[in-house]
């Protein structure tokens, strides 16, 4: 039965990290490294930590499924990253990042890690800018900002539309010169595929080397998690083809608790399915916006080309519903709002799942020149896709799933329910609450990774002691065996579907009853179609190729398997939490101008569910959230 | 439209592969290239048959994990396009496309269409990086930066390691893959310890992973889907000369 302690230092919130660093215990130089860690996923999160842990003299293991540890899915990131710095002098401050977070977070999110979060947000911008990350400047040399939602100062910082990347690649080659000394040991094409579990702490994980097919091992003192989000549970997302769930998944299964499963961001600009081939969602950044007026024809079954709609048949609803926000409604509202035109028939572009972003009065109040200058770059890549040209006619835009906030819980130190197993970045559920603010992905993945799991880690390690095992275990016979076994069954049912139609019918699902608004009805109606899916999945699937090379049908097999019960576990938690926050909008709960209604009475917890067993419903755990240094308080944009 | 494809097909390293044709029928000229091969695999798992291995991830040309030899051109028709935002309204219908895997000696083929580029990494790992360990930066305004400087250094920094300039290459060098990183670090303040030291390390690792050398055919910027210049192979060029004549006489280079 797991037990909820999520460890928050005593003392008052600004000295809580100083002190708990300096309370922690920690590992002599010359004892570290008799330490293996083992690091899964090498994005911001992952390859930080394995750089740094390597550093101070651990060996690290780090582990992904791509050819190279630089392509993991943070390198798309696009806008910037957030820090309290206060370079404008426009009144940013650590109690400024922390209370914006809290407040975008919808209140769902622990005010002890966010508050941490806006501290070392500080140290990452040196940190980075110490190995190279080329930031924008400005000609006096000194670092440029600009500003994102959610807050009224100038604090994101941004290496042109490319932040992710340069991020990233600031990660990797830390991690790689710590390759070059001996002290971290990649594994590429190799996925994660069990947790080893041995007297109730994290030991090890099972592996499949993707190019042989071989499975195998890896022992080590602890297991880190760096994996990422699951918003390809609904099959059409911003994330990259290959980013799962698999190792927080079977991670769960193995003891660790899930929070806040039904926690996802929508994004509101996002370019609309073209066909029934579509393969994934591209963002558009939501700077748009600003010049940009959203609108959808007011009669149903308009097919006249935009120019030809006349002003008056013209719904702006942004700027009708939201007179003072306008068109820079926040996401989630800017979302919903798309969502319930389209489902009035008034969607244009084929399908009609679609609005319009029209440029034409801002083209005509500031020429076209000043309008390529501040969005050329978007307007190509919008061209290049959709073969339309945003200058002569308008955007097409639909929302699209691109970040999920809910993920493994883990304690102050980052720690999972399992002794030993930390979890990083968007793996983990800890900072956003139930909607994520621009710019802080890159700020938490690089916060967790950079300096709080290399602090926390010590901490357990010199605790725990772990006692020396070997592969000859039989906890790591018997998990070897059964990821053996699974694979083999992947291959064996013989059936008639391919894996992604399963994945896109479950994405539709998810998209549908637990998607941009939710609904007792329809989460019940999901609840009773996934399982179904499910069972028709290991009846039906077919397989082609064998386990002893490199199949990706296979590699997609074992995905989505997990997405099939992940995705149920999202529907249970979106009906059980009978209130609006943040993404999670639930019909029923709406104030009378439509806002999502928060109950802060019964619902101010994080929802951390137990794994019993297959087929079962898990169990729910509460961890209370307190609020003592911001108040809580209604999000109002009219 | 409809479009024959020829597919190098090889089931494994040791195996020889060979060009399978096969029809793509009613596609919309709005597809990727990749969904085509996505729609394509569909069909054939539907048939029994196993489906055509290619790396892909991000689809947003970021990443660098895809890279197909379209009729001969690393990346297909279009300039600073990655194959992942090629459209079929770039082909005509009927058009006979021949997708091939990248080669070089250098990135031995695992299967179909996937290479391994292991040795791009093993270039970094070499010296492409600054030493940084983590803790006790200075403050990030300290170091001032001119914004040309570091508007050039970004240019370089945009690499995405896809290997098509090596594939593009007639001598299949990673010149322009090296260079980037040499050009990018290399124009930094923060780079200038390591700075000759890195050029002489990098520049040998090449040889040692079997890259041809750079004759300045400039096919590498062509088919590169950043548009790098071939400008930083001239500033490798001259950091691995200048370094090369000072380390025989125990002379560290200096800083320009």
């Amino acid at each position: 039965m797991i037990v909820l302690d999520p460890r928050v230092p005593s003392g008052p919130i600004e000295t809580k990290w100083d002190q708990h660093r300096f309370e922690m215990k920690l590992v002599n130089p010359a004892n570290k490294r008799k330490y293996t860690v083992l690091i899964v996923g090498s994005g911001l999160a992952g390859a930080s930590a394995a750089a740094t842990l390597s550093e101070l003299g651990y060996n690290v293991k780090c582990f992904c499924f791509h050819d190279s540890p630089r392509r993991a899915h943070s390198i798309a990131a696009q806008g910037g990253i957030n820090a309290a710095k206060n370079y404008r002098n426009d009144g940013d401050s650590i109690q400024r990042l922390f209370y914006d977070t809290v407040k975008g977070g919808d209140f769902r999110s622990r005010e002890a890690n966010v508050y941490r979060l806006a501290q070392i947000s500080v140290e990452i911008i040196d940190q980075c800018v110490a190995q190279g990350v080329p930031f924008a400047r400005e000609y006096g040399g000194l670092l440029d900002n600009r500003s994102f939602g959610g807050a009224q100062v100038s604090r994101t910082f941004y290496a042109r539309g490319q932040t992710g990347q340069q991020l990233l690649l600031g990660a990797y080659q830390q991690m790689e010169k710590e390759v070059a000394r001996g002290g971290v040991k990649v594994y590429p094409r190799t996925e994660m595929l069990d947790l080893i579990v041995i007297d109730g702490r994290a030991r090890g994980i099972v592996v499949r080397d993707m190019v042989t097919g071989k499975i195998s091992s890896h022992l080590g003192d602890a297991v880190v998690l760096g994996t990422g989000g699951y918003s390809n549970v609904f099959y059409l997302s911003t994330n990259a083809k290959g980013s799962n769930a698999t190792a927080i998944w079977r991670a769960h299964k193995r003891g660790a608790a899930f929070a806040n499963p039904c926690f996802t961001q929508i994004h509101p600009t996002c370019i609309p399915v073209s066909g029934e081939y579509q393969s994934k969602l591209t963002l558009m950044s939501e700077s748009l916006r600003n010049d940009g007026r959203v609108w959808v024809p007011k009669n149903q079954g308009d097919k006249r080309r935009p120019d030809q709609v006349p002003e008056g048949e013209r719904d702006y609803y942004l700027e009708r519903k939201y007179p003072s926000f306008g068109n820079l409604a926040p996401r989630d509202i800017a979302s919903r709002a798309a969502k319930e035109a389209c489902d009035q028939g008034l969607g244009v572009g084929e399908g009609g799942l679609g609005v319009y972003l029209d440029f034409a009065d801002a083209i005509k109040r500031l020429g076209e020149q000043t309008i390529r200058d501040r969005y050329g770059n978007l307007f190509e890549m919008y061209q290049r896709i959709t073969d339309e040209n945003p200058f002569e006619a308008p955007m097409r835009i639909y929302p699209a799933v691109h970040y999920t906030m809910g993920g493994l819980w883990v304690d102050y130190n980052l720690m999972s329910t399992i002794p030993g197993l930390h979890v990083v970045g968007e793996a983990n559920f800890s900072d956003h609450g139930a909607n994520r603010l621009g710019a802080s992905a890159l700020m938490q993945g690089l916060a967790d990774g950079y300096f709080v799991l290399p602090a926390t880690i010590g901490d357990y390690l010199a605790s725990a002691k772990p006692a020396k095992i070997d592969t000859g275990h039989p906890e790591v016979r018997r998990a070897e065996h059964e990821v053996a076994e699974y694979t083999r069954k992947l291959l064996t049912i013989n059936g008639k579907r391919t894996v992604d139609s399963f994945h896109r019918e479950l994405g539709k699902i998810m998209w549908d009853y637990c998607g941009m608004a939710r609904n007792a009805i329809g989460l019940r109606k999901a609840l009773k179609l996934i399982p179904e899916l499910r069972a028709e999945f290991w009846r039906n699937l077919n397989v082609p190729g064998s386990d002893t090379e490199l199949n990706q049908a296979l590699e997609k097999a074992g995905r989505v398997a997990d997405f099939l019960e992940l995705g149920e576990l999202m529907c249970l938690d979106a009906l059980h939490r009978e209130e609006s926050c943040g993404g999670h909008f639930r019909e029923e709960y709406q104030t009378e101008d439509g806002e999502a209604l928060r109950n802060d009475e019964l619902f101010a917890y994080v929802a951390a569910w137990e794994y019993l067993e297959p087929n079962k419903p898990e169990r729910l755990h509460r961890e209370p959230l307190g609020f003592e240094y911001v108040q809580l308080a209604q999000r109002s944009y009219k | 439209m409809n479009l024959k494809l020829r597919v190098w097909r090889q089931p494994g390293p040791a195996v020889k592969g060979r060009l399978v044709e096969y029809e793509a029928r009613d596609i919309s000229p709005d597809m990727s290239f990749l969904e085509m091969l996505d729609v394509l695999n569909e069909q054939l798992m539907q048939r029994g048959e196993v489906p055509i291995a290619f790396d892909h991830d991000c689809r947003e040309g970021i990443c660098g994990a895809c890279g197909l030899m379209i009729n001969g051109v690393a990346h297909g028709p279009n300039r600073g396009t990655a194959t992942c935002q090629l459209h079929l309204r770039s082909f005509k219908d009927g058009d006979t496309i021949n997708v091939e895997p990248w080669r070089a000696s250098a990135f031995p083929i695992i299967k179909d269409l996937v290479v391994d580029r292991g040795a791009l990494d093993r270039i970094i790992q070499a010296g492409g990086y600054i030493t940084a360990a983590t803790g006790g930066a200075q403050d990030a305004n300290t170091i001032l930066i001119p914004k040309e400087t570091v508007d050039t250094a970004m240019d370089a920094a945009q690499c995405i390691g896809c290997g098509a300039c090596v594939a593009a290459c007639p001598n299949g060098s990673a010149s322009l893959f090296t260079a980037s990183k040499l050009s990018h670090l290399g124009l930094l303040p923060q780079g200038q310890p390591e700075r000759y030291r890195r050029a002489l390390r990098m520049v040998a690792r090449m040889d040692i992973e079997h890259f041809g050398g750079c004759t300045l055919y400039g096919e590498c910027q062509e088919a590169c889907p950043k548009e790098i210049s071939i400008d930083t192979i001239t500033r490798m060029n001259r950091d691995f000369l200048k370094a090369t004549l000072s380390e025989g006489r125990g002379a560290v280079a200096k800083s320009d």
